[in-house]
């Protein structure tokens, strides 16, 4: 069943427009040998999904400039470019010259470190990322085990800046953080292993394949409505977005573990909260949302117009199309995340620890059974 | 020899040097919050060695456990109980230090003594890769199913235990929900809490 179901959907990849295997050509007409043409491309997707990242980054600062401010009724930044586009740029160029502070009592070693090892997960994990069938870094076997699997370093940065900032708001942020992230990775997994036992899969391809049978129907938001809830409150309880930004609680705690940062490892800080952030909503759109399907299948649609789908133009076509979806359902799940933030008031530490461990725990162990049901009961539309 | 060969062999110094050197500071820095993060970096690069050695699924189980969820922990408890207060000198620290010392040059002789007389095969089993998942899953529900469960009991019984030790209140008799009481007993908190089963 399984093997047929991946055969049926790997569309024919048309070798003139294989990029690597072109690039690979490229440089052997020039005269180099096959294996240093593959270590020459291995950097170049690399560098390509991170600038994607960067951008996103980007993207994403301004949304939140112009959402909030609609959202309180201001215009929000206006001169920096057209609609204030160029804003996010200058904030990242006010942290690039600003001078970096570390406290004198502060741990050095540890201080530095910390924000690095935040950042460093966030950016590999972007390895799992398909924005389409053949568009993505590399196709793991243990994909979204690997997500998860590198989302739980980050609470050790966490703790690392908390500690070495020397300072009893920074060790508390640090603290809360990396028990919010512990109590939230649990529900989070079990909502994924849910998906991945719908899908026989842990690779993010195949996730999206199994969901992309019948157009928005096949999705999975449908299939797996509670897994999607508990996924996205946990998303953002791990990316200490504003119904949960306990650690960085302004009220109480100043600026949790950020408060002694300055200057560019602050900026790392930042990025990371956002390159996660994006992250979060691009998983959100890839296990529940169809990731790069458009509603109608595309197949279905140059059947119609009598064109066979392996042609060159039509792949190029369809793997255009297939970027605009995924982007466009991560904005649409990020404009959501931004919504949330500026309407919703935040919640105290004992109920977020309540939330976590005593309703979302139970619900999502119960969702899994539900779905191991579902799936004996009905294999054909729960991925027997 | 490859450019992949190369790679692996530079990879596989790396992360061994990484180890060992990680593995004694752990032991041998005074600063236990350095100890704990060393611990974190030794962690990750044992999954290093695992991602060598074609098993990516183990090496994500490393990560997820070992560095996500145990150092973590550690790390927790270390900062939850900060107190950098001077230890009293203990008596004959040398001699102990010493003869721990032999005990630890005594294992590592005993692991070399493995090393080389065992008649090890090389090239060693073939890596299945990418159905190694599926594998591990059905290896757990056929052959080890009872050492499975086992560990499910385990963890079970550690866990009602943790939340014995933490929810006084349940088991003391003095302690009642009224505050003045759980400050005496924060105050007293060298007593024995738990019911001291002889009395009765």
């Amino acid at each position: 069943m399984f093997t047929t179901l991946k055969i049926a959907f790997v569309a024919v990849v048309n070798t003139g427009l294989d990029l690597e295997v072109s690039f690979n050509h490229l440089l052997q007409d020039v005269g180099l040998s096959s294996s240093i043409a593959h270590l020459l491309w291995l950097p170049l997707p690399m560098l390509l999904v991170l600038t994607a990242a960067l951008i996103g980054v980007l993207v994403t600062v301004w949304l939140e400039r112009k959402i909030s401010a609609a959202a309180q009724q201001r215009i929000g930044p206006e001169y920096a470019g057209a609609l204030g586009i160029l804003q996010p740029m200058a904030d990242g160029l006010k942290l690039l010259v600003k001078e970096d502070i570390i406290p004198k009592k502060a741990d050095n070693l540890l201080f530095t470190l910390g924000p690095i090892l935040v950042l460093i997960p966030v950016i590999l994990s972007w390895l799992i990322v398909p924005f389409g069938q053949n568009l993505l870094i590399s196709n793991v076997g243990i994909g979204i085990f690997l997500w998860i699997a590198l989302s739980s370093i980050q609470p050790i940065g966490l703790l690392m800046s908390g500690y070495a900032s020397n300072n009893k708001y920074s060790l508390l942020g640090g603290l809360r953080a990396a028990a919010q992230s512990i109590s939230y990775e649990i529900p989070l997994a079990l909502a994924v292993l849910a998906v991945v036992m719908m899908s026989n899969s842990l690779s993010t391809i195949d996730i999206v394949n199994q969901q992309n049978t019948a157009g928005f129907l096949s999705w999975n938001i449908f299939r797996q409505p509670v897994g999607f809830l508990i996924f996205w409150i946990c998303a953002l309880a791990e990316c200490e977005r504003l119904p949960f930004d306990l650690p960085e609680a302004e009220e109480e705690l100043v600026a949790g573990y950020q408060t002694e940062y300055a200057g560019m490892k602050f900026a790392l800080f930042y990025l990371g909260s956002y390159i996660n952030l994006i992250l979060s909503s691009l998983l959100v759109s890839v296990l529940y949302l169809g990731g790069w399907g458009f509603p109608v299948p595309i197949e279905l649609i140059a059947n119609i117009l009598g064109q066979s789908p392996n042609l060159p133009v039509i792949q190029i076509v369809t793997a255009s199309i297939g970027i605009i979806m995924t982007v466009f359902k991560t904005y649409l799940l990020v404009f959501l995340a931004i919504l949330l933030r500026w309407t919703t008031p935040r919640v105290r530490i004992d109920q977020l620890l309540d939330l976590g461990w005593k309703f979302l725990l139970p619900i999502s162990l119960v969702n899994l059974l539900f779905t191991a049901a579902l799936k004996l009961a009905f294999p054909l539309a729960f991925g027997g | 020899m490859t450019i992949a060969t190369s790679t692996e062999l530079i990879c596989f110094l790396i992360l061994s040097s990484v180890i060992v050197s990680g593995g004694l500071g752990v032991v041998l820095i005074d600063n236990i919050v350095y100890s704990a993060f060393l611990l974190g970096g030794v962690f990750m690069s044992v999954a290093g060695l695992y991602l060598l050695l074609n098993a990516s699924f183990v090496a994500a189980a490393q990560v997820l456990v070992y560095v996500g969820a145990v150092n973590v922990l550690i790390l927790f408890a270390i900062m939850l109980v900060n107190k950098r207060e001077e230890l009293k000198p203990i008596k004959g620290l040398k001699i102990r230090k010493f003869f721990s010392g032999c005990v630890c040059a005594g294992l590592l002789a005993l692991l070399f003594r493995v090393d080389i007389t065992t008649n090890w095969s090389t090239p060693g089993p073939q890596a299945i890769g990418e159905i190694a998942t599926e594998r591990i899953g059905e290896h757990l529900f056929t052959d080890y199913l009872l050492p499975f469960e086992l560990a499910s009991v385990l963890l079970l019984m550690a866990m009602i235990g943790a939340i014995v030790l933490a929810r006084r209140d349940v088991l003391s008799v003095e302690v009642r929900e009224s505050d003045s009481i759980r400050e005496k007993v924060i105050k007293n908190s060298n007593n024995n809490v738990l019911l001291d089963q002889s009395i009765d």
